[in-house]
């Protein structure tokens, strides 16, 4: 299949009437790290942000950064790490996920599928750090929406519609986004030997406590085995994470305090500082403990404290589970399942329903992932006003059909 | 006054006691305000230069009702324009002669609270501060807290997404949001997101919020709690200059310091406050800021100290730390009064409410000194000046004849000039009516157009609040218009591989 590749919004524009005018259904493509999330792409066109890149304002002082769409999350990370800034949201990278190596993920895509991390709770995802920015819509034409300032209810929030819309309103060709200064070092106290109902339990109990724990995840005894030195010596038992984050004085403090509160010498606490601390994270946040298999993965978020309760009944169902674990305090189920054609998709979801959330199918393959919802089927009223919006941006559903919805 | 609404329909007025007697059908009689007298409770928001008395004000009680008077004013093809406390200060909620008023004062129960998913169920008419007060003694709080908050409504919130003066750190409405519940103008009820973190498919809740009752009624909010920090202390920090205070918030932020709050007032503003209600502010200061820090004890003892030098660094007259939770409240109190403080040496004033880069502070409040000038009327500025959201009050008195006139006409030069230096025309209260007719100076055509096609979505007819937001309004048949060349055409010359 032929790609283009525009060198500019107007370009891009073009392309996209040349393609309404053809009736040629478009595919958008970015570094490719996520192409495999969402419903295989129909289109008869690739367009690329291959060369829609480059930082066009960064003041690190005003916390602020806009880029082109194409530009990789490597480049912005890099220039972010020079002024000790970050994407406070930690991005997730799904290459570990899908096992690609040459993947380069961008910044257009990190906002197309709503990207986020561990900190979810703390600091929210992609969508409540895009301020602002630029997009070439199903009908062919440029618009912008926000800006570049942080408080802005100027007219609709379009913002959080893009994002998380995997280019099904609009090709996004330059965004803007908040940036924060990165903590001056982190500690992440972990409680050894917790089944998941008491897990869960102890990261309630923290997260009501004043500490401002950043992120808080579990992993049962069987996935631990998938870290390496950030878990030397208790691997193959469960791991139970909370990670603090701040000027080093008020880290320590609040470790020793959160130790007191959780139960002192009646538990088992390691600690992990500094860089092991981030490298834990970043496994619990790509989804490192469950990518290295073959089988299908399921994302679901829940009322944190139902956590463990899904994942027992989802197994009270038969549904073959393999491994899995919580972030978010028990809100984001990392779910590894046994492939099956129906990847286990009605009994999963009517579990998840009668809790609350929704599950999302993150790794299968194609014909899987094209004959099964990947995304949690909608209410009919909400279904509709779905699919009206879809169209109200894209009526000839040019841009990435089928990638959401069957029908869309 | 010189704002042009939509021109009231004739058949609607026609209809109107058909209209009322069957909205008497619909909730209890009582809830149906048709008297002139009564109506008059109703004619404006807390934007009181422009009035108008609805056609009918209904006060629903149940989501159920709401369905029902949605569903009867699609039929009828009457427009509704929904309130929540009527503290807008840019007219969302002004009425319409051709408009049923839906009041939603009667939801105003907080339906659960859930401490181990550190969220609140509340109804939409539930106030913003009741929402604190009802989790406050477990040590928690819900963090967006507009000026307004003892009276406004959470509805009201979700729709504008309000702020506050702890936005920096805690984020706006839009940010601390797990749910809502929401009849379209069709009647239909649909639920977003509920009490998990995440949402999929298209943010539906996130363009519901800010979207001033032009999407759908709210009817149920689901909002997240935060765990009150273990010590808050705030630092007053007075400046010989604005330039230095100005300078002092960039110099604050740009250390990786993200205050709990960081506000600014100018003197005229600051003399207002204090006489107000005496709160100590050093009255010979040209700016005041106050700078709260939160966190743990240790954290917070260091950056105060990291604040204040930074302060006398840049030549602060005036530095004042928070000694006891007393101290910091009453170091708060100036800056929450500072609206009606500055109402009191009005007689009226006109709050602007645009928002600029940071490094644009200077620049902005020397150029506001000059158009202020222009104008001949004085303007008090306060400002959430962590996030760069302006509040410059402009002084005049509405009995004194084209001084109206002119208050607006200042007002719309200063947004102007915010969206010049790469700002926006609002940070918080919304563009209802005020800000209307300056939307072009944001956005293209294009862009307008795109935003009414989404409410098209939502609301085909345009019944849900028009003449709100838009300045033009244009038929969704219009608006969904597309030209679209049939005979093939060549892809350009762009790089292909």
């Amino acid at each position: 299949m032929e790609t283009l590749a525009p060198r500019n919004e107007q370009e891009l524009e073009e392309t996209i009437r040349m393609a309404l005018a053809n009736a040629t259904p478009v595919e958008i493509v970015g570094g490719g790290s996520r192409w495999k999330l969402g419903r295989p792409p129909t289109g008869a066109l690739r367009v690329s942000t291959d060369n829609l890149t480059g930082v066009t304002l960064y003041e690190p002082s005003e916390l602020v950064l806009t880029a082109l769409a194409g530009t990789t999350l490597a480049e912005i990370t890099a220039l972010l790490d020079e002024n000790n800034q970050e994407l406070a949201f930690e991005p997730q990278d799904h290459s570990a996920i899908f096992g690609l190596t040459d993947a380069a993920a961008t910044i257009g895509g990190m906002i197309a599928v709503n990207a986020c991390g561990p900190r979810r709770i703390k600091v929210g995802s992609a969508r409540d750090h895009l301020l602002g920015f630029r997009s070439v819509t199903g009908r062919g034409e440029i618009i912008q929406s926000g800006g570049r300032v942080m408080k802005n209810v100027t007219g609709y929030d379009l913002s959080k519609l893009m994002t998380g819309a995997f280019g099904t309103l609009g090709i996004l060709s330059q965004v803007t986004v908040k940036i924060l200064p990165k903590a001056e070092t982190e500690t992440t106290l972990l409680v050894i030997g917790l089944q998941d109902p008491a897990a869960i339990e102890v990261m309630t109990e923290t997260t009501n406590l004043p500490f401002e724990v950043s992120s808080f995840a579990h992993l049962p005894s069987n996935v631990t085995g998938a870290f390496g030195k950030e878990l030397e010596g208790i691997a193959g038992q469960p791991v139970t994470g909370l990670r603090l984050e701040g000027p080093s004085i008020s880290v320590a403090d609040r470790t020793t305090a959160l130790m007191t509160e959780l139960g002192g010498s009646a538990r088992q606490f390691e600690t992990l500082v500094a860089s092991r601390s981030k490298d834990f994270w970043r496994k619990i946040r790509d989804v490192t403990p469950l990518s290295n298999s073959r089988t299908q993965i399921w994302r679901i978020s829940t009322a944190p404290s139902l956590g463990a309760a899904v994942v027992t009944n989802i197994k009270a169902e038969d549904v073959p589970v393999t491994g899995h674990y919580f972030d978010w305090a028990g809100g984001l189920i990392w779910l590894a399942v046994e492939p099956e054609d129906d990847a286990n998709a009605e009994t999963i979801r009517s579990v998840v329903e009668k809790y609350g959330g929704h599950a999302t199918l993150i790794r299968a393959n194609d014909d899987v992932r094209a004959t099964v919802p990947v995304f949690h089927p909608q209410p009919k009223a909400l279904a509709e006003l779905t699919a009206r919006v879809r169209k109200n941006f894209d009526p000839e559903l040019i841009l990435n059909r089928g990638r959401m919805r069957e029908d869309l | 006054m010189s704002l042009t609404m939509p021109e009231p329909e004739k058949e609607i007025l026609r209809n109107r006691a058909a209209l009322i007697d069957r909205l008497r059908h619909v909730v209890p009689p009582d809830n149906v305000i048709d008297e002139e007298t009564e109506l008059r409770a109703y004619e404006c928001d807390a934007l009181t230069m422009y009035r108008q008395l609805p056609l009918v004000v209904v006060l629903p009680e149940t989501v159920d009702q709401v369905s029902k008077i949605m569903a009867l004013a699609n039929e009828m093809n009457v427009k509704v324009v929904p309130r929540g406390a009527g503290t807008s200060l840019s007219g969302g909620s002004l009425p319409l002669g051709d408009g049923i008023l839906l009041g939603m004062a009667k939801f105003n129960k907080v339906l659960e609270v859930d401490y181990a998913n550190r969220c609140a169920v509340v109804q939409p008419g539930v106030t913003n501060l009741a929402i604190t007060h009802a989790v406050e003694h477990k040590g928690f709080f819900y963090a967006p807290d507009p000026s307004s908050q003892i009276a406004c409504s959470i509805g009201g919130n979700v729709g504008e997404n309000s702020g506050g003066v702890h936005c920096l750190k805690y984020g706006l409405t839009t940010n601390n949001l797990l749910g809502l519940e929401v009849v379209l103008m069709d009647g239909s009820v649909i639920r977003l997101g509920g009490k998990h973190l995440d949402t999929e498919f298209y943010d539906l809740m996130g363009i519901m919020t800010g979207s001033e009752g032009l999407l759908g009624v709210i009817t149920e909010v689901t909002v997240r709690i935060l765990q009150k920090p273990q010590t808050a202390r705030a630092v007053l920090l007075g400046f010989p200059s604005v330039e230095a205070g100005a300078d002092c918030v960039a110099g604050i932020i740009s250390q990786g310091i993200i205050p709990g709050g960081l506000e600014m007032m100018d003197n005229l503003a600051l003399v207002a406050a204090d006489d107000f209600q005496a709160c100590g502010y050093p009255r010979e200061a040209a700016s005041l800021l106050i700078c709260e820090l939160d966190g743990t004890g240790a954290e917070v003892d260091h950056l105060i100290e990291r604040v204040s030098s930074i302060a006398k660094n840049l030549g602060a007259s005036h530095i004042q730390i928070s000694q006891n939770d007393e101290e910091r409240q009453l170091f708060w109190a100036g800056r929450k009064n500072a609206f009606p403080a500055v109402g009191a040496i009005g007689p009226d004033y006109l709050c602007m409410d645009g928002t600029i880069p940071r490094n644009q502070l200077a620049h902005v409040l020397t150029q506001m000194q000059a158009l202020s000038q222009k104008h001949g009327l004085r303007v008090a500025n306060v400002f959430h000046a962590g996030d760069g959201n302006l509040h410059p009050l402009i002084l005049y008195d509405a009995n004194t004849p084209g001084e109206t006139e002119k208050a607006e006409a200042l007002g719309a030069d200063i947004l102007r000039l915010c969206v010049a230096v790469g700002g926006v025309l609002t940070g918080e209260h919304g563009v209802g009516v005020e800000k209307r007719d300056l939307m072009h100076t944001m956005f293209s055509e294009t862009d307008l157009k795109q935003q009414q096609r989404l409410k098209c979505a939502f609301d085909p007819g345009h019944r849900l609040n028009p003449g709100k937001v838009f300045p033009t309004l244009h038929r969704c048949a219009e608006l969904g218009h597309m030209h679209v060349h049939r005979g093939k055409l060549p892809f350009p010359d762009i790089p292909r591989f």
